[in-house]
């Protein structure tokens, strides 16, 4: 049976890569890999997973380098000639082998205003909307929220700028929650002041790794970035508001 | 020992959609909620439902309503269903499903702006809600954000080990968080269990690592009785090929949409078996069945529709007699449907985008061109905690169930869509009288040395001495009970399999784990052994009780329905020697006004 090498980063800061060999069978997944390794020479040997389908956004990790989902990772699309490479995602603090504290994302989320509805359209509490307006925030609600996209994120990875940037994945909930056809909150203040949505530069190193393929630089944050620059920047408009009240 | 404690008056253990909906309530109700679960928040299961949430909405055909849902139930569980449930759910799920529209959810629209159902297998009329095909990932995300700002305490990737007791009442928790490996204790009046389901007692099954039945487990053994343990559903479609996706599903909503089954000869084989139940309520022939998913009103639902029970049932008949496709499975084909529509391709994308993805980018087949490679898997266990049905008490005081632990909605086989509108209407349901109760009672007291003992075992893996791999024994189990406790069923297999299951316990008591408690998996799936020990001896007892076939339990030594069997349900307790005890026990009368529900539906 075919064989490849699994160089697997073991510990937390202080760790170090450990090379596997796992059996390859057809259609593997980097997943399968580990939880081989796990089942036969390192059972200790830590990792998230749920779906391994892509779904629950769980089985983030770095693959040769690159962030990526292990669950979504074929073996046949990697070199397997030299060692594969597993190592966790750098942006958040380790916990041990491959995972690592992301808890991070779950405060900051909590500090985005939630959604406020609209006064129901019909005499039965209900809403009406039609589907081009569902269309429209789909795309930002199929977010699994596996945080590749603030892996990779300079401003929080390289500048580790966390407590003033919400990153990428809070950008695509706020464009979410802004362009829902229901919502009736206004987040443009908190965007530009504490979320820092000015931080991002728009490299759009975010949308490639994003593997539920939602744009996040053109689709969530440009739109957002303007509605700012509408709000704030523009003379006219300021103007206007200062003497409408 | 001390522990770290915190103190609660309503703990949720598990933040599926069931777990979230009821620290909703709970925290509505006013008092002190904690929510545990094993995984990160908004990893449950409940994440991966695909198809949709079935509520008789009747915004597609306004013929639909509580009394056809109802009744649709009830026939999908052939009778053993806990009626008082299945009204309870047919009622409420329409207000639950609006309820989750007023705090974000997004569903696909009718052209009148309404939220959009589709066709789903055994009901009766388009009845799930549904947005694409990631319907569980809109509704926990919708639940998660709407429950974080409503007060409650979330304690994430904490694994529950055992509850804990005040004499014959609920007391609280004990269990360790994965980070560090501490052991920790929550006291609280109320527990509400709503820790899904057990596929991974089975080796080919669409559940996650957490599925292992903890929760069923946790209550048998603190006394509770678990109900209909023997109704396993395996869902038709598991994707079979390649092996590393085994199992995954792929959701009933492509055939829905139109798609069909065919052996490997092309032939249509659900055409060849329709049960007498659903003759008059199904189509003859193709075209007919095609205009019933394109919303033809006249037209009857396609066979491939038929309840999951039989579908599953006609495909292992297909592969055992040497008519299954290349890997041991049949086909699944909605790509046909280009000879009936312009844009089939796009239109399937829309629809169906995760399972377009999902076969693309795992086993590199476009379904918008070629048909799939499908055969059952284990989905989903109908069996459960034995609850009241109003408030969802077990027989512990202060102990809750909600969910797909719990047991009564679904009877022999569960339709498709009624398990996520379950956790909506039962897990609110759940919260409220949990809060009730922890209002009008004191809060527990209880002893330490109960905590103190599953500590003890709890870290005899580390033990030196020991040598057998927890990773081995789950391994073991999952294929006995794949084999001898399966879709097809029986007693001397299942006989068997008791056996193995003696055995694995004896073995899974010297397990051996490496290395130090944090974050350690080894360590792990060692203590998630004894709950798939406990779920497993549950399953095949009472399935080698009920000699008869009926719904997700079929006995090839007993195949026909026997009618002293409808009028059961198989019960399970500890004894005081702690030994499994089984027990039949009567259904409740159902009322004339139900009664007479169901005859005109018929
Ligand atoms: C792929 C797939 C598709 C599906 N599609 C549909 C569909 O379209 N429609 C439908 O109605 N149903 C569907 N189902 C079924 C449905 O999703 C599940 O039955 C349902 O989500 C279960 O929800 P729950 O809240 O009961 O539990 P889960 O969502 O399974 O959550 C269980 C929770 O309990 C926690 N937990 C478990 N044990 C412990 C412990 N010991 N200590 C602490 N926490 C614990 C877990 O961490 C988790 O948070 C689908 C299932 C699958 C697998
Ligand atoms: S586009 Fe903005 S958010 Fe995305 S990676 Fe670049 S800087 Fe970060
Ligand atoms: S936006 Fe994409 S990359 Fe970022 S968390 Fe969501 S799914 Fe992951
Ligand atoms: S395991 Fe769910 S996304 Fe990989």
């Amino acid at each position: 049976m075919a064989q490849a090498t699994f160089r697997v980063w073991r510990g937390a800061s202080g760790g170090q890569f450990h090379d596997y060999t796992a059996d390859v069978v057809p259609g593997m997944v980097v997943l399968d890999a580990i939880h081989q390794i796990q089942a036969t020479q390192a059972g200790d040997l830590a990792c998230r997973w749920n779906c391994k389908a892509g779904k629950c956004g769980s089985c983030s990790a770095e693959i040769n380098g690159k962030p990526r989902l292990m669950c979504m990772t074929r073996l046949n699309d990697l070199p397997l000639d030299e060692p594969v490479t597993v190592e966790p995602m750098k942006a958040f603090p380790p916990i041990r082998d491959l995972v690592t504290d992301v808890s991070w994302n779950y405060t900051v989320k909590k500090k985005i205003k939630p959604f406020k509805a609209r006064k129901p359209d019909a005499p039965d509490g209900t809403w009406r909307m039609s589907q081009s307006d569902v269309d429209r925030v789909q795309e930002f609600r199929k977010c699994i929220e596996c945080f590749l996209c603030q892996d990779v994120c300079h401003v929080l990875r390289e500048h580790a700028l966390h407590p003033e940037f919400i990153g990428p994945r809070f950008l695509v909930y706020t464009a979410a929650l802004e362009m829902h056809p229901l919502d009736d909150e206004d987040r443009l203040a908190d965007l530009k002041g504490d979320h820092g949505i000015g931080y991002c530069n728009i490299t759009g190193c975010c949308t490639k790794v994003c593997p539920e393929e939602i744009t996040i630089t053109e689709n969530a944050i440009i739109p957002l970035k303007e509605r700012v620059v509408d709000r704030f920047y523009d003379p006219v408009k300021r103007l206007f508001r200062v003497f409408s009240g | 020992m001390e522990y770290e404690t915190h103190d609660y008056d309503v703990l949720v253990v598990g933040a599926g959609g069931a777990g979230l909906r009821a620290a909703i309530e709970a925290s509505a109700g006013g008092v002190k909620v904690g929510l545990l679960c094993k995984s990160l928040l908004g990893k449950a299961h409940t994440v991966m439902a695909e198809g949709g949430i079935a509520a008789a909405l009747a915004n597609v055909d306004d013929r639909d309503n509580w009394k056809v849902h109802f009744s649709d139930t009830m026939r999908g569980g052939q009778y053993v269903n806990n009626w008082r449930m299945a009204e309870l759910h047919a009622k409420e799920a329409p207000d639950r499903v609006r309820e989750l529209e007023a705090w974000g959810a997004v569903f696909d629209r009718t052209t009148d702006g309404r939220i959009l159902q589709r066709n789903f297998g055994g009901h009766r009329y388009p009845r799930l809600a549904h947005v694409g095909d990631r319907t569980g990932l809109e509704m926990i995300r919708t639940l998660q954000d709407h429950g974080v700002h409503r007060g409650m305490d979330v304690h994430m990737e904490f694994t529950v080990v055992s509850l804990l007791k005040d004499g014959g009442r609920i007391a609280g928790v004990f269990g360790y968080e994965r980070e560090r490996g501490r052991f920790k204790v929550f006291r609280a009046s109320a527990v509400i269990l709503a820790t899904g389901g057990l596929g991974r007692a089975y080796r080919i099954t669409s559940n996650s690592w957490e599925g292992t039945g903890d929760g069923h487990s946790l209550a048998y053994h603190s006394g509770a009785e678990l109900i209909d343990m023997e109704f396993i559903q395996f869902h038709p479609t598991g994707m079979i090929w390649p092996p590393s996706v085994q199992g995954i599903l792929v959701t009933e909503g492509v055939r829905g949409e139109g798609g069909i089954l065919v052996n490997k000869e092309g032939r249509r084989f659900m055409f060849d078996d329709i049960p007498e139940p659903y003759r008059n309520q199904t189509a003859d022939n193709e075209d007919e069945g095609w205009r019933y998913t394109q919303g033809d009103k006249s037209a009857r639902r396609p066979p491939e529709l038929l309840t999951r029970d039989h579908v599953a049932r006609c495909i292992n008949r297909e592969v055992r007699e040497g008519r299954g496709s290349p890997h041991g499975g049949v086909f699944l084909d909605i790509a046909w449907i280009r000879k009936r529509m312009q844009n089939s391709e796009e239109h399937i994308r829309r629809k169906l985008p995760s399972m377009y993805h999902q076969f693309k980018q795992l086993a590199d087949i476009d379904i918008t061109k070629e048909a799939m490679e499908v055969g059952p898997t284990t989905h989903y266990v109908m069996g459960g905690v034995r609850v009241d049905a109003d408030s969802q008490m077990s027989n512990v005081p202060g102990l809750f169930a909600a969910g797909e632990c719990a047991a009564g909605i679904n009877g022999a086989n569960r339709l498709g869509g009624n398990s996520l509108s379950d956790l909506l209407v039962f897990g609110k349901r759940a919260g409220e009288y949990a809060a009730q109760y922890a209002r009008e009672h004191p809060r527990p007291a209880f002893d330490l040395a109960q905590a103190d003992e599953a500590a003890h075992l709890a870290v005899q893996p580390f033990e030196p001495g020991r040598s057998e791999n927890p990773y081995t024994i789950q391994h073991e189990l999952q294929g006995a009970m794949q084999e001898l406790v399966g879709i097809v069923r029986q007693e001397n297999e299942m006989v068997t399999a008791l056996e193995v299951v003696e055995k694995l316990s004896t073995r899974a008591a010297t397990a051996a784990v490496h290395g130090h408690r944090e974050y350690n998996p080894g360590w792990h799936t060692a203590l998630d052994l004894r709950h798939l020990l406990t779920v497993s001896e549950a399953i095949a007892r009472c399935a080698i009780e009920r000699r008869e076939s009926r719904g997700g339990h079929f006995r090839e030594d007993y195949p026909e329905k026997v009618s002293e069997f409808g009028k059961v349900n198989m019960v399970v307790r500890k004894t005081a020697t702690g030994s499994m005890e089984l027990q039949r026990v009567p259904l409740a009368e159902m009322p004339p006004e139900l009664k007479q529900v169901i005859e005109e539906n018929k």
